[in-house]
This record gives C-alpha cells, sequence and structure tokens, in this order.
C-alpha cells in the first residue's frame, strides 16, 4: 500500500511529507532520526495517538531533495519543521534523535503551534560538542550521493549544541506554549544539550506512550 | 573577461571609477556540484593568493583593492560565495560549507600553501581555514573581520528567550516565503541608495559601479543578484567569543588591519578587544576608516599587505 504524500516546497528544497494514517483529533508528527527516513506506518510507540499521524523526510533524506554541496545546520530543518506545520496547522510532535534536537527548536520558535514535544532515542541524539570545536573539513567520496546525503550525515552529526542554548528554547516553549508542559523527554540518552533542558524545565522522565497519552487530551 | 553588455548609464557608472579594474580572467569552479563564480587579476604564471569578500559583497567589491595586489606581482583570484555575486544560489548555507568552497578554489590553484585575505566576514572563514587546513595557507591576512564578544552577553537570560523568540518567528516567517521571494526591482540609482544605507561611508560613484556587476538588468530593472532567501541578522549555536579562541593558536604569518571608525556593517571591535588574542608575532595596523577598510584606503592596505607578504 502508498502512502499519500505531499511535496512542500522549503525554500528551495522540495519535502515528502508522507500520511501515515487518518484518524479524529489532533495531527501528530513524526521526525525521524540522522540517516533515517520516514516510517512507513505508525510505529508502536505511537499506535495509540488518536488523530492522523504524519512523517516529515528532513532535507537531504528519503524522498526529499538532496541539494548541491552540503552545508546542513539543525535550523534549517527546523524550517523544513515549520513548513510541515504550516501545511499540517498545530501538531504534536515526536522526534527520534537528530529529530528530537529539531523538535526541541521549533518547540522554542513555534510554541503556539506545536501542541507537545516527545524527545525519543535514535540516531543523531547526542551531535557534536556543548562548546568550542576544532573546525573539520569535510569531503565527500565521490560517487557517495544518497538519500540520505552524506553531507547531512557529517555535518549534523558533529554540529555544535550548547547546554544554554537548548534551554532558550526550552523556556522560550514553557513561556509561550499554553500547555504545562510542552516537552516531554522519553529519551534514555542525555547528552548534555538535552540534560540541560530536563534541569531547566524541571522534567520527569516518561515514556513515548505515556507523553503522547498526555498530549492526546 | 566577457561580461553582458552594459547600456551607457552601466558604462558611465564603470568610468565613473577609474581607479577600479575588472578581473583578467573568469572562470567557474564546482564545489561538490554547486557553481562557483571564480575571478583573477594579474599574470596567471605568478605566486597565486586568495581574496574572500564579505558578507552581502562579491568578488567586485575587490576592484579597487585586487589589482593592486595584482600589480605587486601576484596572481589574484577571487570567487562569490555561495548565494552572492553570480555563483550558483544554494538550498543550504553555512560557515563551514563556505570554507569548503574556499578550499574547492584554491585546489585549482596550489597543492601547496598560499596567502589568504580576508574581509569582515571572509577574514573570518579564513581564520576557520587556515585553522582546519595549515598545510594550505602560508599567510592569513584579517581585514576588519576579527571575531568580537557577543554583544548580548549581559542580557538578562529571561528578556533573552524573547528576543530570540521574535527573531526566530521572524526568521522562519522568511523562510515560508522564500521560495517564490525575489529582490526588489529599481533604477541603478536606486540600487546604489538601498546599498548607501549598508555602506554610508563610501562615495556613490562607487555604490553605482557595484550595481554593474553586482545587480542584473531584467526587463523590469536593476535586481541585485544575491539569493533573495538570505538576509542579516540570525541565530545559532556557534559564540563569535569562541572564533576569537581560535586566534592565538594560528601557526602562520598573520597581518591584521581594522577600521576605527564604528559603522552599520562592522562588528564593533576595538583594537583592545583583540589584542590578548594576536597569535605570536601578529602585525596589527588600525586605520582611520570604517569597516571598508580596502575600499576607503586601498592603496594603504595593498602596501601593508604586500611588504608584509614579502618580509614575512
Amino acid at each position: 500500500m502508498t502512502r499519500p504524500t505531499v511535496m512542500l516546497r522549503h525554500n528551495k528544497v522540495d519535502l515528502a511529507l508522507h500520511r501515515l494514517r487518518d484518524g479524529a483529533g489532533g495531527p501528530l508528527l513524526l521526525l525521524h532520526g540522522l540517516g533515517e527516513r520516514s516510517p512507513a506506518s505508525v510505529p508502536l510507540q505511537a499506535e495509540g495517538w488518536p488523530g492522523p499521524a504524519w512523517a516529515l523526510d528532513f532535507t537531504g533524506h528519503g524522498g526529499s531533495t538532496i541539494p548541491a554541496g552540503g552545508g546542513y545546520t539543525a535550523e534549517v530543518l527546523m524550517g523544513d519543521v515549520d513548513a510541515a506545520l504550516e501545511h499540517l496547522g498545530p501538531a504534536t510532535i515526536f522526534g527520534r534523535g537528530l529529530g528530537a534536537y529539531v523538535a526541541l527548536l521549533i518547540s522554542g520558535a513555534r510554541a503556539e503551534a506545536v501542541r507537545g514535544a516527545v524527545l525519543a532515542d535514535g540516531p543523531g541524539l547526542f551531535g557534536g560538542p556543548a562548546g568550542p570545536t576544532s573546525p573539520q573539513m569535510v569531503a565527500v567520496p565521490p560517487g557517495v550521493t544518497g538519500p540520505p546525503d552524506p553531507f547531512a550525515m557529517i555535518e549534523l552529526s558533529r554540529d555544535v549544541r550548547p547546554a544554554d542554548y537548548a534551554t532558550t528554547f526550552a523556556r522560550a516553549a514553557a513561556e509561550h506554549s499554553d500547555l504545562d508542559q510542552p516537552i516531554a523527554v522519553a529519551a534514555i540518552g542525555r547528552p548534555p544539550w538535552l540534560e540541560a533542558v530536563v534541569d531547566a524545565l524541571v522534567l520527569e522522565p516518561t515514556t513515548v506512550e505515556d507523553a503522547l497519552a498526555g498530549y492526546s487530551r | 573577461m566577457t561580461e553582458p553588455d552594459l547600456d551607457d548609464e552601466a558604462r558611465a557608472a564603470r568610468a565613473a571609477v577609474p581607479d577600479a579594474r575588472r578581473p583578467d580572467r573568469y572562470r567557474t569552479v564546482s564545489s561538490n556540484g554547486l557553481r562557483l563564480a571564480v575571478y583573477e587579476w594579474g599574470d596567471v604564471n605568478a605566486p597565486p593568493l586568495l581574496l574572500a569578500h564579505g558578507g552581502f559583497d562579491f568578488a567586485g567589491t575587490y576592484d579597487l583593492f585586487a589589482p593592486l595586489l595584482a600589480d605587486g606581482g601576484w596572481r589574484v583570484v577571487a570567487w562569490d560565495q555561495r548565494g552572492h555575486g553570480s555563483s550558483e544560489h544554494a538550498a543550504l548555507y553555512s560557515w563551514d560549507a563556505d570554507v569548503r568552497d574556499a578550499l574547492a578554489v584554491i585546489d585549482t590553484l596550489s597543492p601547496d600553501a598560499i596567502p589568504v585575505i580576508g574581509h569582515s566576514k571572509g577574514g573570518g572563514l579564513m581564520m576557520q581555514l587556515a585553522e582546519a587546513c595549515p598545510h594550505r595557507v602560508s599567510h592569513l591576512v584579517n581585514i576588519d573581520g576579527l571575531p568580537g564578544k557577543r554583544r548580548m552577553a549581559d542580557v538578562p537570560e529571561r528578556e533573552r528567550t524573547r528576543m530570540m523568540a521574535s527573531e526566530l518567528t521572524s526568521w522562519l516567517e522568511h523562510r515560508r516565503r522564500s521560495a517564490t521571494g525575489e529582490r526588489k526591482p529599481g533604477t541603478l540609482d536606486e540600487l546604489a541608495g538601498r546599498r548607501a544605507r549598508m555602506n554610508p561611508r563610501l562615495p556613490r560613484a562607487w555604490l553605482r559601479y557595484l550595481v554593474t556587476i553586482g545587480a542584473r538588468r531584467d526587463p523590469d530593472g536593476w535586481r541585485w543578484r544575491i539569493d533573495p532567501s538570505m538576509r542579516f541578522g540570525g541565530f545559532g549555536p556557534w559564540r563569535p567569543e569562541w572564533s576569537l579562541l581560535r586566534m592565538p593558536g594560528l601557526g602562520m604569518p598573520f597581518l591584521g588591519i581594522l577600521g576605527t571608525e564604528m559603522e552599520e556593517m562592522g562588528w564593533g571591535v576595538k583594537p583592545a578587544d583583540v589584542a590578548p588574542y594576536l597569535p605570536p608575532g601578529a602585525e596589527f595596523h588600525a586605520l582611520d576608516t570604517g569597516h571598508f577598510v580596502h575600499i576607503e584606503q586601498p592603496a594603504e592596505v595593498a602596501a601593508l599587505t604586500l611588504d608584509f607578504l614579502a618580509r614575512r
């Protein structure tokens, strides 16, 4: 069975947004991890979600455009998610790995449009260090094109994620969202950026199932 | 080099800056599939050096400075950064990608270390290149592109959250419109006038000259070539003071030139701010100019640069 896919335009990139399932209520938006693509069906952990479920392929991943010459940032992927939110309207987000970090960013930037973000383990959760790094000259072997885009794989696995940068987004989410707890951390892995978010918002550990059940009410 | 035919008005604008010289050669370089416009002044057999322009500029902003270096015995090479000038508009922009593009240009010049010179953002890019690939950079010249410290460091956390939220919203709104965005057309004088807001100290004749290079003539008027999806400001996880920490460790001869008059496009960096971070043996000059030091005083900056390259 083919999943209906909507192509969205984000600047010069065409993004594939897949509808995994219909339902009644607010939409759930799945964000995959680094190097992954949207799943073919709703993952087990999200099966209890009553509303429609969608999944977005980030730039350079899955069915989305692979641009020439790299230049990836987590902030541009946040723009990818914003394009999906413009199409879907307010949505709850379930992000894996890199998708969890991007979910945090968009929760701070579009607090009114994100009806809760669940941050879960997955590829790209850790990213680079929390402080200054030595610059790295990235070279991609000729002939390797993806998806996933090898530039995305390299650049988004080592991007700097300072704790106070992450907490700025977390605080913005807490301040501007009308949810009591707009961020839920289900990840067992705790990179410094995520530990800082947990501390700043005084979050109790939860599971994806429990967090989604809370946001579906 | 071949350029689109200029009309009488554009030819007159070119002629009004007699000291400026267009490049002797033009070519393109592919940086992992992205097309970059590359320009050269001087003897093709002379030793090469690389010029990196500032943000929202283009290689043609070196039309006063580059010929002086070429006349000093160098093969002077500049490129339009991705999205700028006549280079391809990219889907993605990042500091790392710009540095990679610079290396793609250098790869066409020499396998060895060559001098690199950068203004403003270009200076920052070259500093990163020098740290990432010290084996490719023999001398580093930084023209008013020395990093400073974040100006908003003393803003309370709560205030910063609010300011950041509005910055983020405005950036995302811009991204939502950028797929169909176009630069506003205007007359040659109107475009020069818009640029004067960013370059208040530069002569109007120079700004009109720049329009004939950095803009194209469409049926409905002149348009700056720069990618309309690019905009000023922005945000991100990297802090300017971290770049400052890179400076003391640079091992190649280093020349820093700072303009002391604060202005719109400047980084607000004062000599005393950077002095403690200069690498050992660095040479440092503060000139009584604004941010565009090499445009206000091309002869002085070229003399300092040529002397530095000859001695070190």
